[in-house]
């Protein structure tokens, strides 16, 4: 299963649940058409439940800080929620978990936007 | 301790298609040797990721998806150490000058996490130039590292 992304507003905050894998090719693109979509949106509070990913690989990872850059510059923020242990070993590896706002909670992912 | 079904040896060659879907194809095919030759899941997630890593090399910056470059691919398991290796057809790069991705000023860039994955994931990286060109990269993981 390649990448499946479903976006849901919770007060002014929008949640993508993403599920499969962000892998080169179609599941980073995916990832990456839809951030640009919600930022030329003026959608400035993202974030991204990534629960349900099954593989990264460093593609996908690229696209997380691409994105990441992307809602930064343009004045929002991007945090990430629910990593599965290997996308948390992952982003421990290329020294990139303390550069993303991780959260475990949903409810409390979402007041940290306010 | 070791499965007892597993295979002492086993060898799969194959010429590979310039294309993503050849990627999916060889990192199969060696988590299937790497199962086989009893490999547990932490490891074969590893293998996988790094055979994944090696081949989009390959197709990606060496043929550069190319139709008429191959991209030459090889696992072998000779019960004591797990072998891959991946020749592609393209121009090759400067692997003794590759940028750092955990330095400071490369942690935000989208690209150049690759090979240092590659490294983190086996205990061995060959990479070699070939003449008249390509670039060769070997990948071991011992059995006794496991």
């Amino acid at each position: 299963m390649s990448v499946k992304l479903n976006t849901r507003q919770v007060g002014d905050v929008n949640v993508v649940d993403v599920a499969g894998r962000i892998t080169l090719g179609e599941g980073s693109s995916a990832l990456r058409d839809a951030l640009r979509d919600m930022v030329s949106k003026n959608q400035k509070k993202i974030l991204l439940n990534l629960g349900e990913v099954s593989y990264i690989d460093s593609s996908g990872i690229g696209e997380l800080v691409s994105g990441f850059t992307t809602v930064t510059n343009s004045g929002g923020q991007l945090k990430l929620l629910n990593l599965t242990k290997r996308v948390k070993d992952l982003l421990q590896i290329t020294k990139l978990y303390t550069v993303f706002d991780v959260h475990e909670d949903e409810a409390s992912a979402i007041r940290s936007f306010a | 301790m070791r499965d007892q079904s597993r295979h002492e040896a086993e060898t799969v060659e194959r010429f590979l298609d310039s294309t993503l879907a050849s990627v999916d194809h060889a990192e199969e095919i060696a988590v299937g040797v790497a199962q086989r030759a009893g490999f547990e899941e932490d490891d074969l997630l590893k293998i996988g990721m790094a055979v994944r890593e090696s081949m989009v090399n390959a197709v990606v910056h060496g043929n550069r998806y190319n139709a008429n470059k191959k991209v030459k691919f090889s696992v072998i398991n000779n019960s004591q150490r797990f072998t891959v290796r991946i020749v592609d057809e393209g121009e090759g790069f400067d692997y003794e000058h590759l940028p750092d991705p955990l330095a400071p000023e490369n942690l935000l860039r989208s690209s150049g996490r690759g090979i240092f994955l590659i490294r983190q994931f086996m205990d061995e990286l060959q990479i070699r130039r070939l003449e008249p060109g390509g670039m060769e990269l070997v990948l071991v993981k011992y059995m006794a590292a496991k």
